[in-house]
């Protein structure tokens, strides 16, 4: 195929990856953007293959690649998905990585000079840099969200020191990369290997309650590392391709951090959950709450015209969905208007709890976000709160408090509110709840699906 | 006269367009789902596949060659599973759909 031709080609491909994201505006539409994320997907690697010779090991690696892929798509439990995302994160930054390693061994094979030059070296330090950052900090974030490596802050003295010295260091490596006439590997293979270490550093003291922010800004990451290897190869479908997801992590950290009231430089400053938010929690006076049984729980929501249900991640913990679903199914079948509130940083990453109240076949109309539902709490008869700590604190509007300006659920609003927790532990922010000591309120203690089977038994 | 021009500005150019149209494109997800808008993003950055491919491309196979192979299948998990599991999560959404209009 002549260059032209190939152009063209990318250039369609491209398109149809713009379709792609297009279509997830609405849950009707996003099947068939799926799809065509597909075909761009087949038209761009189709075109490749033309351009090159090794037909049978390159078959032989999608194919491998492939079955590995989709494998691991059958299987993944949709509370594992956050690791999942992480995991495919860090294949992306390291085969940025290799690429850009076999791009400063064999120039040629991609069209570029024999020595390269100062432009493509440039590109592949940026390329390389980004992938092996991307690779690193996504392992960690995987190993902290399956939990192979504790969520707490690692924080150490001179750490931003230390980082900053590193950074300093790699740029200086890129230097003398970009500035040697011939390849200069040792410089390439220093720049790299600080990089990966990097990656590491940065995201080690970033608490478990910021995972969803690290997981949008790693997959921005990968983005960039797709558009910085398109740099490298002078080829627009990647950069396009690439600047797309770069985009779109951006932007799904920028709604996280909203979400948390954290400014994003905060987080990946990181730290969060080791800045003594605890002490404030003692400060008051002995407050009493209400408990009560999940049969009284049961008569009051069975007897209310409107319950929405908050969802937290305890509910997911808990593998709750099922059971929550029948408990909507009940109450509705008793004439209940049941809906569902949910917060931006619900789950664990950006629409998670969506995805698992999705996967507990739960109606996606009865599914609210917090801008849609907030204004009808206030009349509403029962809230039950399930899993959810922080996002219903209405601490958020006092001034003062370590929360403050964080958006909430208005669960405090509603004329009965009832919350099903395990204990009256703390959330994530070490804040104390005060809507769980209001006079409306009754605790339900005990597992989440415990509660929520019992509640449907006394229905 | 775009002749003289650098292939990196054209590149630039590119780049700075596409950052745009990402950023209205990814305004208009819905935020329910925010989680499959990840996952397909996964699958699109694997497309450093083309990358892959053609590090793993010339007949004279060295080490290079190798690394480019390995980058492939790196890749390819990346495309497959992304959209594969993307796939499944919005049958999920679909299913709902029927019932709620049933």
């Amino acid at each position: 195929m002549s260059a032209n031709w190939v152009a063209l080609a990318y250039l369609v491909a491209s398109v149809f990856f713009i379709l792609a994201l297009k279509g997830l505006s609405s849950p009707e539409s996003a099947r068939r953007g799926n799809l065509f994320g597909m075909i761009g997907m087949l038209i761009a690697v189709a075109t490749t293959l033309t351009l090159t010779q090794n037909w049978t090991l390159i078959l032989g690696a999608i194919a491998v690649g492939g079955v590995i892929g989709a494998i691991v798509a059958q299987r993944v439990q949709m509370t594992a998905m956050p690791e999942l995302v992480a995991f495919m994160h860090s294949l992306v930054g390291l085969a940025a990585v290799f690429i850009a390693v076999a791009a400063v061994n064999n120039p040629v094979s991609f069209g570029l000079p024999e020595v390269l030059p100062a432009g493509s070296k440039l590109e592949l330090f940026l390329g390389t840099f980004i992938g092996a950052m991307t690779w690193s900090g996504s392992v960690i974030a995987f190993l902290k969200l399956s939990g192979r490596m504790s969520g707490t802050p690692v924080v150490f003295t001179g750490q931003h020191a230390i980082n900053l010295l590193l950074a300093i260091a790699m740029v200086g490596f890129g230097l003398w990369f970009f500035f040697t006439e011939t390849t200069n590997w040792n410089a390439f293979i220093a720049m790299t290997a600080i990089a990966f270490i990097l990656g590491f550093l940065i995201i080690i003291p970033i608490g478990g309650a910021d995972m969803p922010v690290v997981i949008s800004m790693l997959n921005s990451y990968s983005g960039w590392a797709a558009a910085g290897i398109g740099f490298s190869l002078g080829n627009p479908m990647l950069i396009i391709a690439g600047s797309l997801v770069g985009s779109s992590g951006a932007i799904l950290s920028y709604i996280m951090c909203k979400a948390m009231n954290r400014p994003f430089l905060s987080v990946i400053l990181g730290g969060f959950g080791s800045d003594g938010g605890a002490v404030v929690a003692d400060s008051g006076v002995q407050k009493t709450h209400r408990s009560g049984s999940a049969d009284d729980a049961a008569f009051l929501m069975g007897n209310a015209d409107s319950v929405i249900i908050v969802p937290g991640y305890g509910l997911a913990v808990a593998r709750a969905q099922h059971a929550v679903k029948e408990l909507a199914e009940k109450l509705h079948e008793k004439g209940v208007n049941v809906r569902f509130a949910i917060h931006p940083v619900a789950g664990r990453m950006p629409g998670h709890m969506n995805v698992l109240l999705a996967e507990a076949e739960i109606p996606y109309e009865q599914v609210l976000e917090m801008e849609e539902i907030n204004s009808d709490f206030s009349n509403t008869d029962v809230v039950l709160v399930l899993g959810a700590n922080d996002v219903v604190n209405p601490a958020a509007n006092v001034p003062g408090s370590p929360i403050y300006g964080m958006p909430i659920l208005d669960a405090h609003k509603a004329r009965t509110v009832m919350v099903v927790k395990r204990s009256m532990a703390v959330g994530y922010a070490g804040l104390d709840n005060d809507l769980f000591y209001m006079d409306k309120t009754m605790m339900i203690f005990g597992d989440a699906k415990k509660v929520v089977e019992n509640l449907v038994k006394a229905l | 006269m775009i002749g003289e021009v650098d292939p990196v500005i054209i590149n630039l150019t590119v780049f700075v367009l596409a950052i745009f149209v990402g950023y209205h494109v990814v305004w208009n997800v819905t935020p329910a789902l925010h989680t499959p808008l990840m996952s397909v993003t996964n699958a699109i950055s694997g497309i450093i596949l083309v990358g892959a491919m053609l590090a793993a491309g010339p007949a004279e196979t060295d080490w290079g060659v190798w690394l480019g192979a390995a980058a492939v299948a790196l890749a390819a998990i990346n495309v497959f599973g992304g959209f594969l599991v993307s796939q499944r999560m919005l049958e999920m959404f679909k299913k709902k759909d029927k019932k709620g209009n049933a």
